[in-house]
């Protein structure tokens, strides 16, 4: 078991002809996803890295059956993407596309909303599941399979997290990268509610950082409610100075909301483990399973 | 992108938003010129920061003698990093009552909220805080914008009913500007209420979604390059960077692995100059171009680069340190943590340079945080 894809998931990716659209494609071809079709409009009929191309997301979940969509669409029509892969019935949208227009992305996700799909992203690494299917950029080789559950508004970060992880012998069910951006598909809370859901995920390991208040609204809704599984907590940017955009669209602190310690303080009272740094964090999951990391994280 | 007080009133008057008359002025001559034609009048500052009347940035002058002499005193001031270049010069109004209306994010429901309030004059998070009475929200819908019913009951949430018949139509017209403009911050504070009982935006600001700039290209926003010059050479090189206060200059790869590395330097005792991210799939180039900036900071006594290769890869940026320390004679102390792709490659050239790799991120900003302190001593 897993959360969002598997080996099952039938992908497709919308901008696959593009250079990073390409690029990634191989990638996740090359860790056993099922990609079924692309979509860049104007190259219909055609084909590439031998997935035959479409015209519109319609006409290829028509013909391939696509449940899953990665969107590799430049900023400009990256809302739009989203939008025509919602209305064409796709259940899961990734979008790794990041510096989208927040009006658009307002749209998107009204849109997104009201056709009841799932939407991870926008300005984010992607979903893998390991030994699994990946749609997005996660890396290849650092997946490891096993039984903690990862959830993350980083994406280099998250990277650390799971190659430490694997190194430590330590494996992942699901590693979820939710985006740095404030308008986002799926946040902490659903993301946890999936996980909590999940008889495979043991243990879960949260990402969070400066900005929103999606953290402290996914430790009350969810965590403090009994999770039932061990969650541990890390939050990044906490010497960042209020007022100033951390890289993030959505990392930034202003007035009183969004620091790190509100969102540490709301993990811990949820009963979250909140860890220092990401030796920690490592060292924490491998001790939720009963299993003390076997090799030192580098 | 942000605008000025006056940038932002030219656009609120060609919607058919009330402000006052007033006039640019970038000496005190004009300034007093402005005088004459208006009469009695308000000088304020043109910078893109708030607390300017607090700072000393605004003054009011009965004459043109008087408006020359305090635009004088106004115009070269430096008001939070900002040198005032223009004040603007506008007729004096007569308020009876100070109110707020503007439009922002709200992050927790994910999309632009009209905010409404009968306390007006000051931050609109300070009423929230002890106000929160007078405050009315709207979040407008994002295809049809808010109807003109909704936003009456705005209007009568806030308490100000009697007011309904112009505010309506005002909220409107802002909400329209918003849009047109990709506003991620668009307020009128003070929206004013005169003795004849007339609103007028006696203050306004703009700030435009950075993300959206390639459906506003023609536009031109307050020059922001005074407030640091790091920062604006950065936005040149097309760099994340944010001038921080301490002195150990940052270098990584991915928002959240930055932040990380900013905590893990205060964590080891030292404090971070900066933040800069040169993003995934970074080039040699781009590790050169960072490594380049930093060195042109005085404030910097050591550096510290931490890279996870994903798409980035370690050869790549191992090629960029080395060129870069070689070809800026870097003196610095020099800190590198990498791993991920390419990892061995990128540690045995960087060792072969002599710049030898730290084993974690943690070692690598205790190195760090030793070696400036060691070089200041």
């Amino acid at each position: 078991m897993s959360i969002l894809v598997s080996r099952d998931s039938r992908v497709l990716v919308q901008g696959l002809t593009g250079r990073e659209g390409t690029f990634h494609t191989e990638q996740m071809k090359a860790y056993g996803t099922n990609v079924v079709a692309g979509v860049s409009p104007g190259k219909g009929g055609s084909s590439h890295l031998g997935v035959p191309i479409y015209d519109t997301v319609a006409d290829a979940r028509r013909d391939s059956g696509a449940d899953v969509s990665g969107i590799f669409v430049p900023a400009p029509f990256a809302a739009d993407a989203i939008m025509e892969a919602a209305a064409a019935g796709i259940g899961l949208i990734v979008c790794i596309t990041e510096g989208i227009p927040l009006y658009d992305m307002v749209r998107a996700r009204a849109f997104v909303e009201d056709a009841g799909v799932r939407l991870v992203g926008p300005n984010c690494p992607g979903v893998v599941t390991a030994g699994q299917a990946k749609v997005g950029i996660i890396p290849n080789h650092i997946n490891r399979e096993g039984s903690v559950g990862i959830v993350s508004r980083s994406g280099t970060l998250t990277y650390e997290v799971i190659q430490g992880l694997s190194q430590a012998g330590v494996g992942q069910t699901t590693s979820v990268g939710i985006g740095g951006d404030p308008i986002l598909g799926l946040s902490f809370k659903e993301v946890l509610q999936l996980f909590k859901a999940d008889a495979a995920t043991r243990a879960v390991i949260m990402i969070g950082e400066i900005g929103g208040s999606d953290e402290e609204a996914a430790a009350e809704e969810v965590l403090g409610r009994g999770f039932g599984k061990p969650v541990i907590g890390f939050i990044s940017g906490r010497t960042a100075p209020p007022g100033k955009r951390m890289g993030h669209a959505g990392a930034i602190i202003s007035g009183n909301t969004g620091t790190a310690a509100s969102k540490v303080q709301a993990l811990q009272r949820a009963g979250a483990l909140v860890c220092d740094t990401i030796e920690e964090v490592v060292a924490a999951a491998g001790a939720a399973l009963g299993q003390p990391s076997s090799a030192a994280h580098r | 992108m942000k605008f000025l007080e006056y940038q932002v009133k030219e656009r609120f008057k060609a919607v058919g938003i009330p402000v006052p008359d007033g006039r640019l002025a970038r000496t005190p001559d004009e300034a007093a010129l402005a005088a004459g034609a208006l009469g009695p009048v308000a000088v304020k500052a043109q910078v893109p920061i708030g607390g300017r009347g607090k700072a000393g940035g605004i003054k009011l002058a009965k004459t043109p003698m008087d408006a020359k002499r305090v635009a004088g005193e106004i115009l070269g001031m430096t008001i939070k990093g900002y040198t005032v270049r223009e004040v603007w010069c506008e007729t004096a109004q007569e308020i009876t009552r100070e109110l707020y209306l503007g439009l922002t994010l709200d992050r927790d429901a994910r999309q632009p909220v009209l905010i409404l309030s009968a306390q007006g004059g000051m931050e609109i998070e300070e009423v929230a805080e002890h106000h929160p009475e007078t405050i009315a929200k709207l979040h407008p819908d994002p295809w049809r914008g808010p109807l003109p019913f909704e936003v009456r009951a705005l209007v009568f949430r806030a308490g100000l009913g009697p007011l309904q018949a112009q505010l309506t139509p005002l909220v409107i017209k802002l909400h329209a500007l918003a849009r047109t403009y990709d506003a991620l911050t668009l307020e009128i504070n003070p929206l004013a209420l005169t003795r004849d009982g007339g609103l007028v935006a006696a203050d306004g600001k703009l700030e435009i979604d950075e993300n959206a700039m390639f459906r506003h290209k023609d536009l031109h926003g307050a020059d922001e390059s005074d407030e640091d010059p790091i920062e604006a050479e950065a936005k040149r090189r097309k760099l994340t960077y944010v001038r921080l206060d301490g002195s150990i200059g940052v270098i990584g790869n991915g928002a959240g692995l930055v932040m990380n590395t900013l905590d893990l330097v205060q964590r080891e005792g030292g404090r971070a100059a900066n933040f800069l991210d040169i993003g995934g799939g970074a080039k040699a180039e781009v590790v050169h171009s960072a490594l380049e900036l930093l060195a042109t900071d005085p404030q910097v006594k050591g550096i510290l680069i931490n890279i996870f290769g994903g798409i980035t890869r370690g050869d790549e940026v191992a090629h960029g340190i080395i060129d870069a320390s070689r070809d800026l004679n870097l003196k610095l102390p020099l800190v590198v943590r990498m791993t991920g792709t390419r990892e061995e490659e990128g540690r045995r050239l960087l060792q072969e340079a002599g710049i030898a790799p730290e084993a974690s991120a943690t070692a690598a900003a205790r190195k760090v945080v030793e070696l400036a302190a060691a070089g200041q001593r």
